[in-house]
C-alpha cells in the first residue's frame, strides 16, 4: 500500500483558533482535517465555505481555499462556486444558527437541488458568538439570562427536514468521536449530491449542561439505509443523540449545464486566459 | 441647569443600555430582534427589563433581520408603538423592508449600531450601513454620545408618529454603544408626559377593515412619493420643536444641527457621531492656537437640514468635511451631500472633504489640528481626500 499523500496538518492552517477552550469545534476540525487527508485531494482542489458564527470561523482554520461569507447565506454561495468549479471539493461548515435560523429556507432548496457538496452543521444548540440566545434546536424549556424561562418553541429537527427536503445523504456525529466524525465526513464527501451531516458540538462557555453529551449520545441502533419511508420511520424514534450514517439515497445529483465534467476545467481556464 | 438636576439620577451606562432605558421608558407594545454584534447589548438588556418587570412589551425573536423588519411593518400597521435594533450587516439585511415600511408609512423606530459591511470581515465603526439606507424614506439621526442616543430615542418616537414616517438613530459601534459614560435617566413620569401614546388615526384591524399596500397605477404611486415629500419637508421644524420640549423638560435641548464654538469661525469642521467628541476637544486646543476654529455637528442628516447648514456656513471661509464613510467612487458621503446643499450659495466656504476613520480607523485630536493647519487657507479640494 502506498504512503498516505496528505497528513492532516496539511490541511490545518497556522491561525490559532480562537474558540473557548474546551469548545466542540476543535474536535470537528481535527475530525475535518482527518477526513480530508484520507480523501487525499490536495488542499487547493478544497474550498471551505461558511457563513456566520463561531462554527463559521473555520475556513481560516484550513488551509484549503476559504469563503468566510454572510449569515445564513453559506449554501447559496457553495452553490455558485459548485457549478463554476465542479472539480472542486466543497465543504459547507455551519452552525445551528447560522444554518437553520436566518438560513433555514436554504437548507430546504440545498436539500431538493442536490448540488455535489457536503454541509456540515456544527450544532451546539445555541447563539455562541453573540454571547448565548437560543437557537431554532435550543430545547423548549431551556432557562437563561437570554431566554428566561425557555422559549417554548418546537425545536427544529436538521435531520428530518434534510429527509424530507430531498437529502441524498443524511447523518449525525458528535464532535467528541473524532474516529466515527471523520469516517462519516469521508462518506459524506465520496457520496454524490448532497450530503447533510449534523455534528453535536458541545458550546461549554453558554451551555455547559452539553458537556453531559459525552456519555448521553450512542450510536444509532439500525443500520443506514437508500430507503426514505424506512429513514424516515427510524428518524421518528430518534432522540437526537443517535449517532451515525441514516440515509444514503440514490437520486442524480444536480448537473451544471455548462462545465460539469469533474476536473476538467479546461474551458473555464480557457476564458480566463489573459 | 443647577448642579442638582445634573447628578441626579446619573446612571454610569454604555450607548448601548443608555439605549435600552430609553426603549423601556418609551413604552413600545412590540419589540422584534436578532443578535448581531455590536448591537447585541441592546437585545440583552431589554430582554433583562422585560425579566424583572421593567419592560412590558412583546419581544419577538424572529430567525433573521429581514422577519425582524416584516413583523415590525405588521405589528406598527396595527397602530401599536414598534421598535427595533440592529447594526451593519443586520441593516443590510433589512433593505428590501426599509423602503417598505416607510412607504407604508409605519412610525417604526431603530436603533442601528454603525458597523463596517463584509467584505472583507470587520466590526468598526464605520457609517456606510446606515448612509446607504439614506434614499429608503427613513429619518435618520445621528447621536455623539450615551445620554444623546437615550434622548434620541424617546424624541424619535415622537417625531414618528406625528408624521407617519420611521426614524433611525445611529451611534458609532464601540466608541459609543460599548463605552460607558455618566448618562441621566429622566423618570417614567417625565417621559409619559413628553411622549403620549400612540393612537393613530387609521391602523388594520377587523373594525377598519383596510388593507396595506395594494398594487397602484402610476399617478397614485407617484402621489405616495409626493406625500412622503410632503412628510419630510416638515421633519426639519420638528426635530428642532421635539428636541427644545425635551429640553425644557430636562434640560438638554437638541436640534437638527449643533454648533460649537462656531462664533466668528474662519474653520469649522463638519462631522456627526462620535467624531464630534474628539472634534470638540481639536476645536479648544485649535482656538488655544489662536485658529478660530468651530464644530457643525449634524444630528438630523435625512432630511438634510440645508437651510440651516447654509446658515450655520454663511460666514464662514473654511470647511472641513470628516467623513467616517466611504462611498466608492464618489467619496465621502457628507461630503457630497453638503455639496449639494451648498450649491448656489453666495461665499460659500472652501470646503475640504476628508476620509478620516473610515473602517474605524482612529482620528485623534492631534491629526485633526495638523489638518487644520494644513487646509485653513487652501483650495477647496472638489475630490476626496484621504486621511493618513
Amino acid at each position: 500500500m502506498n504512503a498516505p499523500k496528505f497528513k492532516a496538518s496539511d490541511y490545518k492552517s497556522d491561525i490559532d483558533p480562537i474558540w473557548c477552550p474546551g469548545c466542540g469545534d476543535f474536535h470537528v476540525l481535527m475530525s475535518i482535517t482527518k477526513a480530508l487527508a484520507e480523501l487525499g485531494r490536495a488542499p487547493k482542489d478544497i474550498a471551505v465555505v461558511s457563513g456566520i458564527g463561531c462554527s463559521s470561523r473555520i475556513p481560516a482554520y484550513t488551509n484549503c481555499y476559504g469563503f468566510h461569507g454572510v449569515h445564513g447565506r453559506s449554501l447559496a454561495l457553495s452553490a455558485g462556486l459548485k457549478v463554476a468549479r465542479p472539480d472542486l471539493t466543497v465543504l459547507v461548515m455551519s452552525g445551528d444558527g447560522d444554518g437553520f435560523s436566518i438560513g433555514g429556507n436554504h437548507f430546504l432548496h440545498a436539500c431538493r437541488r442536490n448540488v455535489d457538496m457536503t454541509y456540515v452543521v456544527m450544532d451546539n444548540r445555541v447563539y455562541g458568538m453573540t454571547k448565548g440566545q437560543p437557537s431554532p434546536t435550543t430545547e423548549p424549556d431551556w432557562d437563561s439570562a437570554l431566554s428566561p424561562g425557555g422559549t417554548g418553541l418546537s425545536p427544529f429537527h436538521p435531520l428530518v427536514i434534510a429527509l424530507a427536503s430531498g437529502a441524498n445523504f443524511v447523518a449525525r456525529e458528535f464532535s467528541g468521536n473524532i474516529k466515527a466524525s471523520t469516517r462519516t465526513l469521508v462518506e459524506a464527501v465520496n457520496h454524490p449530491g448532497f450530503s447533510f451531516v449534523e455534528i453535536l458540538s458541545p458550546c461549554v462557555t453558554f451551555r455547559p449542561d452539553e458537556k453531559e453529551w459525552k456519555n448521553t449520545v450512542h450510536a444509532a441502533q439500525v443500520p443506514e439505509t437508500d430507503d426514505p419511508a424506512r429513514a424516515a420511520r427510524r428518524i421518528m424514534t430518534d432522540d437526537g443523540m443517535n449517532t451515525g450514517i441514516l440515509y444514503r439515497g440514490n437520486r442524480a445529483p444536480y448537473r451544471a449545464q455548462v462545465s460539469d465534467k469533474v476536473g476538467d476545467i479546461a474551458p473555464l481556464e480557457a476564458a480566463f486566459e489573459v | 441647569m443647577n448642579a442638582m438636576s445634573q447628578t441626579q439620577g446619573l446612571q454610569l451606562l454604555n450607548g448601548n443600555h443608555a439605549v435600552a432605558l430609553g426603549v423601556m421608558l418609551a413604552r413600545p407594545d412590540v419589540v422584534p430582534l436578532y443578535p448581531i454584534t455590536p448591537q447585541t447589548p441592546i437585545f440583552e438588556k431589554l430582554i433583562d427589563l422585560s425579566e424583572k418587570g421593567q419592560l412590558v412589551t412583546e419581544l419577538l425573536t424572529p430567525e433573521s433581520e429581514h422577519s425582524a423588519m416584516a413583523s415590525a411593518i405588521a405589528a406598527s400597521a396595527t397602530g401599536v408603538r414598534v421598535f427595533t435594533a440592529t447594526s451593519s450587516q443586520g441593516l443590510l439585511l433589512m433593505h428590501e423592508l426599509l423602503h417598505y415600511a416607510a412607504g407604508a408609512r409605519t412610525p417604526i423606530v431603530l436603533f442601528n449600531v454603525n458597523r463596517t459591511p463584509a467584505a472583507p470581515w470587520g466590526f468598526w465603526p464605520d457609517q456606510i450601513d446606515s448612509l446607504s439606507q439614506r434614499d429608503t424614506g427613513w429619518i435618520q439621526l445621528y447621536s455623539e454620545t450615551p445620554q444623546e442616543s437615550l434622548d434620541s430615542v424617546i424624541q424619535a418616537f415622537r417625531i414618528a408618529e406625528q408624521v407617519k414616517l420611521p426614524v433611525m438613530i445611529n451611534h458609532d459601534a464601540f466608541y459609543v454603544s460599548h463605552a460607558m459614560e455618566p448618562v441621566a435617566v429622566p423618570t417614567q413620569d417625565q417621559v409619559d408626559s413628553f411622549l403620549p401614546p400612540y393612537r393613530p388615526e387609521m391602523y388594520l384591524s377587523p373594525e377598519t377593515g383596510c388593507s396595506i399596500s395594494a398594487p397602484l397605477d402610476q399617478k397614485s404611486w407617484n402621489l405616495s412619493r409626493r406625500q412622503m415629500a410632503q412628510a419630510m419637508a416638515g421633519v426639519g421644524d420638528l426635530v428642532g420643536s421635539v428636541g427644545q420640549d425635551w429640553g425644557r423638560l430636562t434640560g438638554r435641548g437638541y436640534g437638527p444641527i449643533e454648533q460649537y464654538r462656531t462664533e466668528g469661525a474662519e474653520l469649522v469642521f463638519v462631522t456627526m457621531g462620535s467624531m464630534c467628541g474628539t472634534v470638540r476637544e481639536a476645536v479648544d486646543a485649535l482656538r488655544g492656537d489662536g485658529i478660530r476654529a468651530g464644530l457643525l455637528k449634524i444630528r438630523l442628516f435625512r432630511p438634510l437640514p440645508e437651510a440651516a447648514l447654509r446658515a450655520a456656513l454663511a460666514h464662514v471661509p473654511c470647511a472641513i468635511v470628516l467623513d467616517r464613510n466611504y462611498s466608492p467612487g464618489m467619496g465621502g458621503v457628507l461630503h457630497q451631500e453638503l455639496k449639494s446643499a451648498l450649491f448656489g450659495m453666495s461665499g460659500p466656504p472652501r470646503l475640504h472633504g476628508l476620509l478620516a476613520g473610515v473602517g474605524g480607523v482612529s482620528v485623534s485630536c492631534a491629526t485633526l489640528r495638523k489638518l487644520a493647519a494644513e487646509y485653513l487657507l487652501a483650495a477647496p479640494s472638489p475630490d476626496p481626500v484621504w486621511v493618513e
